[in-house]
């Protein structure tokens, strides 16, 4: 039997090729990741009482609490961009980028279970949680289309709507940078249960390092500035705001540097994701 | 591989470590540090083991198993023989420590029917959830949606929510998408041990079907020696991780029940497997042996047992029960000792207790000791559970005595039973008339 060419069989080793991935197993699950999908958002909402409503109301309730707090008790600047639109939007897309990463922090544990039982690609969970994320970034965007509008109608202000359909690339981007990191939080809290407490920490402070809820330009020289521009979130914010508002602070050296990151980080996690696969079993 | 094997195992070994608790807190890995550090106990290790932080425990050790297409291979064996390891091998669940795997096929794993249904869901939706878990694309469930609706028999509830379904519907609808999976290779534990009668007749059916007709490979791990019998061509019987019979399922079946037979008046437990459905172990039973210092008795004579253990957390009213069975595997009786005594954490104590034999007729009985507690509710928590001492008991009879008939009478002596009285009832013509 020619083993290299039937698809159907299956080599275990003791000592694998780590550096296989394994995507292909991933590609022929992709039903199961679009199942998966599908029946979070079924369970999900059975038994609301406002169903997907609530992922309008959300973001909305948000974006009125940090035009409260920091438009206007911290007084912080939004660069000439309506304060709505501005923490709406950044909202969003942080919200896209930490829902990725919280789901994914919990794939062994939430499903220790199910991998004890049957095996499947243990990335397709993670992979399922990004696109239920970009599921729900999509139904978000509708409040912010619709402010957006009526922004757009009264006059004060526009966006850039071709900007806006470019700026879907960057959430390619940031799922990129989510999952990986996603990936690899999961791995370490497989081994240290107690490392989940602080991830959702983790998540607030990098949120905070991030220009979410102020712009780049207002981050005062020095130390503080240093370490925002070594977040690689912020080139994909800036980017996000400069398409869509045609105001941002980016440079391409900026975004290489990200990008770059980007692709280290989704590798390794993978490669460690991988790694603890394989013996997870053996520790629960 | 050759054209027909279905399944290679190769010089295959599955280590884990003792005391290790791998999935473990930051916090404890370091204090488990701190105490090696210092030359103390470690704090986390498991009472009563005897290896020390790190020591390897091998659950299989050098299996090499070749499965071609057609057969129906049983896997028996005591329990930490490995049997289940091997099957989470097979299926991918968790990866050897040395050796290799090659399965040149689809594997369904039945490790447990409708693994991953959702109670939100409907039965529906959970088919294609657990369809497409176990692998099948979408048209693929498309297609046969009918068949597994058929096959269920819960047409009118398919569109109900599982949560609503009884643990049988539940049973029926996972076993019939796992049964319309096109897979070369079904892998099951202990699967039959669940649902009523119609329901493992039915998957012994499925699963004989499936091996002699559509030429698919079945891989079984089993207690029960009637459904090894009824189901496999072929048998394997495990022993403390290593294939020590490979063949015949009847002489399979009589090496393992042979197996269970003990000769020992001692047992040590340190590194005997728990049953995995031990979930929590505050006793642990560190050993047990005969007073008597040998295993065979007369009726009349009683066995004292001495059971040393120690307590890894306050137990109240310890109970135990002493399961009897034949060599057959078949329940005699059990002896039931209801708050044997009261442990303390960290205590260890030497329990002896003595049970009559006056009741069993002449043959071999193999034993389990349970140790359990009783909740709130009266109801039955078990905190230990290992194989215990066998013992040959041989009736003293005394002239005139029938010999014990064991296929018609059993392997009871009932005792008891007295004359009370034997009253004339004859009819007689009165005398002096």
């Amino acid at each position: 039997m020619n083993e290299k060419q039937d698809p159907r069989h299956v080599h275990i080793d003791a000592k694998p090729d780590l550096l296989d991935l394994h995507l292909g197993d991933v590609w022929r699950y992709r039903d199961f990741v679009v199942s998966y999908t599908q029946s979070y958002f079924l369970k999900r909402y059975k038994q609301t009482i406002l169903g997907p409503l609530w992922l309008l109301i959300n973001p909305l309730i948000n974006a009125l609490m940090n035009l409260f707090v920091f438009g206007v008790i911290a007084g912080i600047g939004t660069n000439g961009i309506p304060r709505l639109l501005f923490y709406l939007s950044g909202h969003g897309i942080w919200n896209f980028l930490a829902a990725i990463i919280t789901s994914c922090s919990v794939t062994f544990s939430a499903n220790a279970y199910l991998f004890g039982k049957v095996w499947f690609p243990r990335l397709s969970i993670p992979i399922a949680n990004t696109l239920i994320a970009t599921v729900e970034y999509a139904i978000q965007l509708i409040p912010f289309l619709l402010c957006a509008l009526y922004f757009a109608l009264t006059g004060t202000f526009s966006i850039r709507w071709g900007g806006l359909l470019l700026s879907f690339g960057l959430l390619l981007w940031l799922a990129a940078l989510g999952l990986g990191v996603g990936v690899i939080v999961s791995s370490a809290t497989a081994k240290y249960r107690d490392l989940s407490l602080l991830v959702s920490l983790f998540v607030r402070f990098w949120m905070y390092a991030t220009p979410v809820v102020y712009p780049l330009s207002e981050v005062p020289q020095g130390l503080a500035y240093t370490l925002v521009l070594l977040n690689p979130v912020t080139p994909v914010m800036e980017c996000f705001r400069y398409l869509l508002f045609g105001v941002g602070e980016v440079s391409v050296g900026m975004i290489a540097y990200s990008l770059i990151l980007t692709v280290l980080i989704l590798f390794g996690g993978l490669y460690c994701f991988n790694r603890i696969e394989r013996s997870f079993m053996d520790t629960v | 591989m050759e054209k027909d094997t279905m399944i290679a195992v190769r010089g295959v070994s599955k280590r884990y470590r003792i005391g290790q608790i791998n999935s473990t807190t930051l916090q404890r890995e370091l204090q488990s540090w701190w105490a090696r550090k210092r030359g103390k106990e470690d704090p986390n290790r498991k009472i009563g083991s005897k290896g020390t932080y790190g020591d390897l425990f091998y659950a299989l050790q050098d299996i090499d198993l070749t499965v071609h297409a057609g057969e129906a291979v049983g896997i028996i064996g005591a329990n930490g023989a490995g049997k289940s390891t091997l099957l989470k091998l097979i299926s991918r669940i968790t990866a050897p420590t040395t050796g290799t795997i090659d399965i040149a096929g689809r594997v369904t794993t039945m490790l447990e029917v409708g693994t991953g249904f959702d109670g939100e869901l409907t039965g529906r939706e959970n088919i294609y959830f657990n369809g497409t878990l176990l692998g099948m694309r979408k048209e693929e469930i498309d297609e046969k949606i009918e068949d597994i609706i058929e096959f269920s028999g819960l047409r009118e509830f398919i569109d109900t929510p599982v949560k609503r379904y009884s643990s049988g519907m539940y049973m029926k609808l996972g076993f019939s998408v796992t049964a319309n999976l096109n897979s070369e290779i079904i892998i099951v534990d202990e699967v039959l041990a669940v649902g009523d009668n119609d329901f493992q007749n039915k998957c012994i059916r499925y699963m004989k079907e499936a091996s002699s007709l559509q030429g698919r490979t079945v891989l079984c791990v089993s207690h029960n020696m009637q459904q090894i019998r009824k189901l496999c061509t072929r048998c394997i019987v495990l022993d403390q991780g290593r294939i020590v019979f490979d063949g015949d399922p009847e002489e399979a079946i009589r090496i393992y029940l042979h197996q269970q037979v003990r000769e020992e008046t001692t047992i040590d437990y340190s590194d005997i497997a728990r049953p995995s459905w031990l979930k929590e172990q505050p006793l642990f039973l560190h050993s047990a042996h005969f007073a008597e210092e040998r295993s065979s008795f007369f009726h009349d004579e009683k066995i004292r047992l001495v059971l040393d253990c120690s307590a890894a957390a306050d137990i109240q009213g310890v109970s135990l029960r002493i399961e009897v069975r034949d060599p057959f595997d078949e329940p005699t009786g059990t002896f039931i000792l209801y708050d044997l005594a009261d442990l303390r954490k960290d205590e260890r104590r030497e329990i002896t207790v003595e049970y009559p034999l006056r009741e069993f007729s002449d043959g071999t009985y193999i034993t389990v000791y349970n140790f359990f507690v009783r909740d709130e509710l009266g109801s039955n928590l078990n905190i230990e559970n290992v194989p215990g001492l066998s013992f040959q008991v041989r009736r003293k009879r005394t002239a005139g005595e029938l010999d014990w008939d064991h296929r018609n009478w059993g392997k009871i002596a009932l005792q008891g039973a007295e004359v009370i009285s034997v009253r004339d009832r004859t009819e007689r013509p009165e005398e002096g008339k």
